[in-house]
């Protein structure tokens, strides 16, 4: 799979009650929560992002309470993958159980810079700067739960 | 001979292996699974897409109508009673609504729902806590616990370890809270990203079970995947006490390998207070400035809503009143928290102080309900986060502390020690 989109750039340990405040948890409808996404650290989130757009941040992203309504939210907003310098470890599975791609990586990314990534072959493209790097590939299993579209998909194709 | 720690013994024993690598990912079978009021709505969602959509154990899955409750809003009604209708149409044994519930972290162990060797996973960060009674137990999303209540199976990581060595005695206004807000401190907020903190050593016995239990509470404050305390008497007497299946003791070998060792002296810890916004912004009172006044003071949550903490905040408060200008509340997490305290004449002391004494919920610690705090305000509290909005207001404040700390601030109206009284 190819994905191509401007990054917004957040810093170090964005938590998930700013990626989707508690006081909209009382639902669990998806396009709800994805208009009141990032709101807390960025009010201007929804007008920026166009859909297939990707989140760059730094170490420890998505920390915090362990809401699926976060990656929910961002997935449902159009973000098409969150890279990362490193990734709380709940957000990490949430984004694999639902299928949000997430890369690890800690390349040089500015606001708006326009990313490729080719999650078949492992590769990140900054085309605004010109740098490209490989990043490693995911562990078998969780390979089979992203193949699978998905945790219940891969419970349902008789994984676990 | 293997080199495990405690908690990768405990997971080795739940996949049917002899031993278990870090960073292997395996299949565990799980003792209990944990959702509430929030990320249930969101598991059942998952759970009715599966073409077998039943449970595993009616008796092995935890549903707790906490967060949100009594219900805030129409919305947060709706969430409570497609939980209900989800609990009664599976006859799930487990199912805690208003009257019968607490906040679940302080629940699950009061019930004796969870014994040492037991493997937990919960849809909530907090899940974390039950490594206090041996237990391997960790937080996970609501898809993880929609097909671990379908499968009785969880994926896990094996995490690295982190050995935590504990000496000495806690001194005065000082307790597990203070414990972990200096660790954190000390490991930052992804410091135990993935891992486990293995606690050990003298100190540990110095340590009542309530100290343990917020202790590993707040595990996932540091990044951490669990926490987990070495089986003593104490923890023996806790489970008898409550009612908890026989204990399964698992001890690490004597050479399993931490990426890491950190000695902490009890006696050395003083009262420690997080500052926004984030929980490793620990400092004491010889850096705290004086003077810096509240609004708010909030006394509960999975953290430090235990017995023990009011009566430690009720000690400080005895005789004396809020000051003018402050709200305080205060939150037994559970109904039997709730009665004790009340038997013991804690809430007499409290409402004469003019505190406001509420039934259990886990509302104002993420900002649900119950006490939400409006732009510039300040609030001192016993829970476990402080990031940007967590109580309220984007521009509100949250300070973490010990319930010592929390009553003696809401008496003076300003971030205080016990002994500035």
């Amino acid at each position: 799979m190819k994905l191509t989109g401007k990054a917004l750039v957040y810093g170090d340990h964005v938590d998930t009650d700013v990626i989707i405040p508690a006081r909209y948890l009382n639902t669990a409808d998806a396009k709800e929560l994805a208009a009141h996404c990032m709101e807390d650290i960025d009010k201007d989130f929804a007008k920026k992002l166009k859909p297939g757009d990707f989140v760059a941040a730094g170490v420890n992203f998505g920390c915090g309470s362990s809401r699926e309504h976060a990656p929910l939210a961002l997935k449902t907003a159009g973000v098409s993958c969150v890279i990362a310098k490193s990734f709380a470890r709940i957000f990490y599975r949430n984004a694999i159980n639902i299928g949000l791609p997430i890369i690890v990586s800690g390349m040089d990314i500015k606001d708006g810079d326009q990313l490729e990534a080719d999650l078949d072959h492992g590769t990140l493209t900054n085309v605004t700067r010109g740098t490209k790097e490989s990043f490693p590939p995911f562990s078998p299993f969780l390979q089979t739960i992203i193949a699978s579209g998905g945790l219940v998909a891969a419970r349902e194709g008789g994984h676990l | 001979m293997s080199k495990m720690t405690m908690t990768q013994k405990i997971i080795a024993a739940h996949c049917g292996q002899e031993t278990v690598t870090p960073g292997e990912i395996v299949l565990a079978n799980v003792d209990m699974v944990l959702a509430n009021d929030i990320t249930a709505p969101v598991a059942i969602n998952e759970f009715r897409k599966l073409s077998n959509p039943t449970v595993f154990d009616k008796e092995k899955i935890a549903l707790v109508l906490d967060h949100f409750t009594p219900n805030k809003d129409i919305k947060a009604a709706e969430q409570s009673r497609f939980v209900r209708e989800f609990a009664k149409e599976h006859d799930i044994l487990h199912f805690y609504d208003v009257g019968q519930a607490g906040v679940e972290h302080a629940l699950l162990p009061e019930k004796g729902m969870v014994t040492a060797g037991d493997l937990v996973v919960g849809a909530d960060s907090h899940t974390c806590t039950y490594g206090a009674l041996g237990a391997f137990s960790t937080g996970m999303g609501s898809t993880d616990a929609a097909v671990a209540m379908a499968s009785g199976k969880v994926w896990l990581r094996v995490p690295e370890a982190i050995s935590v060595v504990l000496t000495g005695q806690l001194p005065e206004y000082v307790s597990g809270k203070d414990v972990i807000l200096h660790l954190i401190g000390i490991l930052g907020v992804d410091g135990a990203l993935y891992s486990s903190l293995e606690f050990s050593g003298d100190g540990v016995r110095a340590l009542t079970m309530d100290d343990r239990l917020c202790v590993c509470n707040m595990a996932v404050e540091a990044g951490g995947k669990n926490a987990v305390f070495p089986v003593d008497d104490a923890t023996r007497q806790y489970l008898t006490e409550h009612g908890a299946a026989q204990p399964v003791v698992y001890a690490a070998d004597p050479d399993a390998v931490y990426q890491r060792v950190i000695n902490i002296d009890l006696g050395a810890l003083k009262p420690t207070v997080a500052f926004p916004h984030l929980p490793e912004n620990t400092k004491t009172f010889d850096d705290i400035p004086q003077g810096m006044k509240i609004d708010q003071v909030v006394i509960g949550s999975c953290t430090n809503g235990r017995l023990s903490d009011f009566v430690a905040a009720a000690e400080i408060m005895k005789g004396r009143k809020v000051h003018d200008g402050v709200r305080c509340l205060i939150i037994p997490a559970t109904q039997k928290i709730y009665r004790d305290a009340m038997h013991m004449g804690l809430f007499d002391i409290f409402l004469d102080a003019g505190c406001a004494v509420s039934t259990p919920t886990c509302g104002p610690c993420l900002g649900g309900h119950m006490g939400i705090l409006a732009e510039g305000e300040r609030c001192v509290a016993t829970t476990n986060r402080n990031f940007v909005g967590r109580m309220g207001s984007p521009k509100s404040e949250v300070y973490l502390a010990n319930p010592e700390v929390a009553a003696a601030s809401a008496v003076l109206g300003v971030i205080a020690s016990p002994d500035m009284l």
